[in-house]
């Protein structure tokens, strides 16, 4: 699934221009993340319509970037996580980022990953539950 | 020599203004015959109607149009040579930053005049042939290198090239040989001491300095005696620049009330920067000056794009020689920053290479606890990637690229697009914060 990564600079006011977009065009965000920098940083944001999204913010000036990302849906209980993160690793995938949400009463990991198609095929095998933007809707 | 004496050159130093103007004079109508062994300024002189005999008094000279600095690129590398090249010895060259660099010649009596100015400069400041001068200045095509070297060695001291940098091994050198003088630009005296502190060295205690010559980038008198108090010891001001040499043009007597300027080697005319007339005594305008003893290169009414004022034309160290204030910013575009002359183009060049970055870019200057810094701001075009790694690996290649480029490391921070503040007609590229400047 796609996700989308924004530049934004590390100063008030500048995460409130990209919501305010975000929102006016009707775009639901359905989980986003900002880390801590220097300067700059990277919003995230899993939405509904990620393209529309893109396009528009892209039209408004704004710095960004469409990413695969893929997300798994686990129960919400102890160690689950842990299981997931350990599959993924044994088959020699690196994760760049991780994060994750409740939905529905489910636990969410979104990953990005160095080897996405292998990072998948584990999943696949290892019976875990992946999820696409049309989960969400 | 007469180590008692205040002066080093009392026959040129202590004349009365009439004499200076008789000696500028003659001094004058010379250089503007030598010039027509110039093809620059036969061919100016001709377009303009003049003859050298119309160069009959002083007044005269503003007859004579004036030189800049895109004269010396348009005739690099030798078109304004006033004597056959065989006879030259020296060049200095400044970087190449909007088309051809510029070339400064020399001949051996050019070198023997400018280490007898700079060694007149530093006798001024209480300099004798037992003191012990370390040059902590860049060498190379830089000429407070070579300047203060070879007219520090004309007077008498022991003079060490420890060019700049490499602190530790600075501080070893001022301790185990004594230095009792250091020339250095503003901010690498204050890094000095910062290392000294660091070391548990105490300047007052630990070593034997007495003299500091500070210059080549603009710094302010709270500056200046701020770096006295740190170091214990008189910091004197120093000005120059490659076409006029180099150091050894104004100089800072015992007084501190300004820059002698050497009537006996240059004529100083402040002009208003844009009507180009000279502007009275005491107000701000740009520094002119005319060459009077060159030989290989003579200028005639340079434009150093240097705004200074006038502050008088006597002093109490018994020289008559006119005082100008320290520098007071540019007329151009030109930064200066510790000591190294950036045009904001050579910045944009650099940039322009990145295809990841837009094209509004901005530079700004600060004081930073003593140091000056340039931090340079540059929007991104596009994201094109969504990892932090590669986006500080980015904004280290654009440092690094420009280090190479401006030979100084500035700040360079990635911002979005459309965030940095864009003027009417022509944008606004370099924000000045500086002391020096407020």
């Amino acid at each position: 699934m796609k996700q989308l990564s924004i530049f934004i600079e590390n100063k008030g006011g500048t995460l409130i221009r990209v919501l305010d977009l975000l929102s006016k065009a009707g775009i639901q965000i359905i989980a986003s993340t900002v880390s801590d920098t220097q300067d700059f940083g990277i919003y995230r944001v899993l939405c509904n319509q990620p393209q529309a999204a893109f396009l528009m913010l892209k039209e408004a000036g704004i710095n960004v970037q469409l990413t695969d990302v893929f997300a798994i849906s686990i129960d919400d209980q102890p160690g689950r996580a842990a299981q997931a993160v350990e599959q993924i690793s044994k088959a020699g995938v690196s994760i760049l980022y991780l994060y994750s949400f409740l939905w529905k009463g489910k636990g969410v990991l979104v990953f990005r990953v160095d080897k996405q198609d292998v990072a998948l095929s584990t999943i696949h095998t290892a019976d875990m539950t992946q999820l696409t933007t049309s989960d969400f809707a | 020599m007469d180590n008692n004496s205040p002066y080093l050159h009392p026959q040129y130093e202590t004349l009365s203004h009439e004499e200076l103007k008789a000696l500028q004079l003659e001094r004058l109508k010379a250089t503007v015959k030598h010039c027509m062994n110039s093809e620059f300024y036969r061919k100016r002189f001709a377009e303009a109607g003049l003859t050298p005999d119309d160069i009959q008094s002083l007044d005269d000279l503003r007859k004579i149009p004036f030189t800049t600095k895109q004269d010396l690129r348009d005739t690099y590398p030798f078109g304004m040579a006033s004597v056959p090249l065989r006879q030259c010895v020296r060049l200095h060259s400044s970087s190449g930053t909007t088309g051809n660099p510029t070339v400064i010649l020399h001949t051996q009596r050019d070198l023997d005049e400018w280490a007898n100015a700079v060694a007149r400069c530093l006798w001024m400041v209480g300099l004798r042939p037992d003191d012990v001068f370390q040059n902590s200045s860049g060498y190379g095509m830089f000429t407070g290198g070579l300047g203060f070297q070879y007219g520090a060695e004309r007077l008498g001291a022991l003079t060490v090239p420890a060019a700049a940098g490499n602190s530790l091994r600075q501080i070893k050198f001022i301790k185990d040989f004594g230095t009792t003088a250091i020339h250095a630009v503003p901010s690498y005296v204050t890094r000095l001491y910062e290392v000294m502190q660091q070391e548990g060295v105490d300047p007052r205690r630990d070593t034997k300095l007495k003299v500091l010559a500070i210059g080549a980038e603009p710094h302010s008198e709270e500056q200046r005696q701020r770096i006295e108090q740190m170091m214990g010891v008189k910091a004197y001001n120093s000005f120059g620049m490659s076409e006029m040499c180099g150091p050894g043009v104004g100089f800072e007597c015992q007084e501190q009330n300004g820059l002698h300027f050497w009537e006996d080697y240059y004529i100083v005319e402040i002009v208003d920067p844009e009507t180009l007339e000279p502007v009275p005594d005491g107000e701000i305008g740009e520094l002119v000056l005319t060459t009077l003893n060159r030989e290989a290169m003579p200028l005639l009414r340079y434009r150093t794009r240097d705004l200074t004022r006038v502050l008088g034309r006597t002093c109490p160290c018994g020289r008559n020689h006119i005082r100008l204030d320290r520098m007071r910013g540019r007329s151009d575009d030109m930064i200066v920053l510790r000591g190294v002359n950036i045009f904001p183009i050579q910045i944009e060049k650099i940039l322009m290479q990145f295809k990841e970055l837009a094209s509004n870019y901005l530079i700004t200057l600060t004081t930073d606890a003593d140091n000056d810094n340039m931090t340079v701001e540059v929007e991104l075009e596009e994201l094109f990637t969504d990892d932090y790694q590669r986006l500080i690996s980015l904004e280290k290649e654009i440092k690094r690229r420009l280090k190479d480029e401006i030979l100084l490391t500035p700040y360079v921070r990635l911002v979005p697009k459309g965030t940095l503040p864009v003027s009417e007609g022509k944008a606004v590229r370099v924000v000045d914060k500086r002391k020096v400047y407020q």
